[in-house]
């Protein structure tokens, strides 16, 4: 219901009016996230900071830089539609600004994944929608 | 001995299934509990005025009256709880509460983990394990920025939780494995245990797959079917039960997420914070707990939860798990019934199995793996990705 499926069963995002500036940010291929003038950045996108509750928030565009802040390398594919890509690496990211971000690690061998790599966002465009993963910053 | 809030006087629990031979309502099974929780603490249907149920299939929206009818209840406290793993232990306080503050008397507690007949009547129905968890509804954020990412289940989150441990102490994965095979011990001597007759070794489990580095197949529960209750009441009630009356003294609860991702700490649990919270209430000592029942949907779990809980300090849970025997005849006796890695995991009725073997210790009742002293009991259920944690103390009368 809150997910939309490609035809081989791949789960997609499926936005709404809060989030979907985020969305329109990564077609764009650029991270977007609020920033709250009191508590900084936050992440997931919401209609008010989890902090202070304020909802004078602006959207801004970030290089998203950050590092592995811990990972897994999922050799099943928990997801079924994911099987292809097991096994892949699954991280969290604490981006430089803040908030943390959970995405697949991609154009990395599941071998060379470490805690404090540095990542930064590599956009996939799927199915008329852009997905938001890291990759190894250089 | 804490205050004698409330008391638990029976219990109830079905044998794990990984495949469901008699198909039953949700309805069915809180009735089939309620008769067995009631007849094994030898208290009559007609003195229970509270109910607490943790998820009603055929009704769910209205569960607590949906049960309360069927079961031909007139309840003074209706109670549902929703906290994932820790949802049983949850539930048990609830009703410790409840019957402290004089809201009800007698309280039925189920959680019955079953599958229904299908409409075709067809036969024994297998698990469908549900990967998403509720995190797929519309709106949700989850389905917007986790589950396309696959984060899914529960084994990745858990997994970057080792991880990061890993990282930070050097954890070495046969200490995990050794958590893994001491609790596979004590299913041994529990004939309702999924792999009651199936020891292991640490080489077994290292040689396992690897699932989510670095948790390997045998350090992951295996969801089952199955069911489990206690009834809880009042002090003075429980003078004239059955068994050895066995008092919730303390509890503590603490959330602070729900997706691992925004945790503040992966490594700072919020069974730290209830934990505290129990231990004070019930006045009692870590040093005088006599078993631990740790919620164990991973071997990890485990660590992280005795040294979040403060039986050992943070960093130190390598050498506190390498040093000791958490075998039922150890010096730390942990998960006496195998835990849900040794019994499996029948839904909320795997965190209950947690509650029901402290009670059956602390009563006397755990048969070939009775421990010689049982007084003080410390319990604990985490829910949803080390998001939702609840403590409880027992002591026995
Ligand atoms: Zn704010």
């Amino acid at each position: 219901m809150g997910l939309r499926h490609t035809e081989s069963g791949r789960p997609l995002p499926l936005p709404n009016p809060t989030t979907q500036p985020f969305f329109d940010a990564a077609r764009e291929h650029r991270l977007a996230l609020q920033r709250c003038p009191r508590d900084g950045f936050f992440y997931y996108p919401r209609s008010r900071c989890p902090h202070c509750l304020g909802d004078d928030w602006a959207w801004e565009t970030c290089s998203g830089e950050g590092e592995v802040h811990s990972f897994t390398i999922d050799r099943v594919g928990h997801v079924p539609a994911l099987r292809e890509y097991a096994p892949f690496a699954i991280a969290i990211v604490e981006l430089a600004n803040g908030p943390r971000i959970t995405a697949r690690l991609v154009d990395v061998s599941v071998d060379d994944v470490a805690i404090g790599m540095p990542v930064e966002p590599a956009f996939e465009d799927v199915d008329g929608i852009t997905l938001v993963h890291f990759r190894p910053r250089a | 001995m804490g205050k004698k809030r409330a008391a638990i006087v029976g219990l109830s629990e079905w044998a794990p299934q990984r495949v469901w031979d008699e198909p039953m309502f949700s309805l069915e099974a809180h009735a089939r509990l309620a008769a067995e929780v009631l007849a094994d603490a030898g208290v009559d249907k007609a003195e229970v005025d509270g109910l607490v149920v943790s998820s009603v299939y055929e009704s769910p929206m209205f569960g607590p009256s949906a049960a309360a009818e069927y079961l031909g209840l007139k309840t003074n406290f209706a109670e549902i709880v929703d906290l994932g793993g820790a949802t049983a232990c949850g539930m048990i306080w609830r009703a410790a509460a409840a019957i402290e503050v004089g809201a009800c008397e007698t309280c039925l507690v189920l959680c019955p983990s079953v599958i229904p007949p299908r409409p075709d009547g067809d036969g024994p129905r297998k698990m469908d394990f549900p990967i998403y968890l509720g995190g797929d509804a519309w709106g949700s954020p989850q389905g917007q920025f986790e589950i396309p990412e696959g984060l899914v289940a529960a084994t990745p989150s858990f997994a970057m939780v080792a991880q990061r441990y890993m990282d930070r102490y050097g954890l070495r994965e046969e200490t995990l494995a050794k958590i893994a095979v001491e609790e596979r011990d004590n299913a041994q001597r529990n004939p309702d245990a999924i792999f009651h007759g199936k020891p292991i070794t640490i080489d077994d489990v290292m040689n396992s797959r690897y699932v989510c580095d670095p948790l390997k197949l045998l350090e992951i529960v295996m969801p089952c079917f199955g069911g489990a209750a206690v009834l809880v009441t009042t002090p003075e009630r429980a003078k004239r039960a059955r068994h050895r009356p066995v008092y919730v003294s303390g509890f503590g609860e603490h959330c602070t997420h729900k997706s691992i991702t925004y945790a503040p700490d992966l490594l700072d649990n919020p069974i730290r914070v209830a934990a505290d919270r129990a231990f004070k209430m019930a006045g009692t000592e870590r040093s005088a707990v006599d078993m631990a029942s740790m919620y164990d949907c991973f071997t990890i779990t485990v660590l992280v939860t005795i040294e979040n809980a403060g039986f050992c300090g943070k960093g130190e849970g390598e050498a506190f798990v390498s040093e000791r025997s958490l075998r039922w005849d150890g010096d730390w006796p942990l998960n006496t019934h195998g835990g849900q890695l040794g019994m499996g995991q029948a839904g909320t009725a795997g965190g209950m199995g947690h509650a029901t073997e402290a009670v059956r210790q602390l009563m006397g009742r755990a048969g070939d793996r009775q421990l010689g002293k049982a007084d003080v009991a410390y319990v604990n259920g985490t829910g949803g990705m080390m998001a939702e944690q609840v403590a409880l103390i027992f002591e026995g009368a």
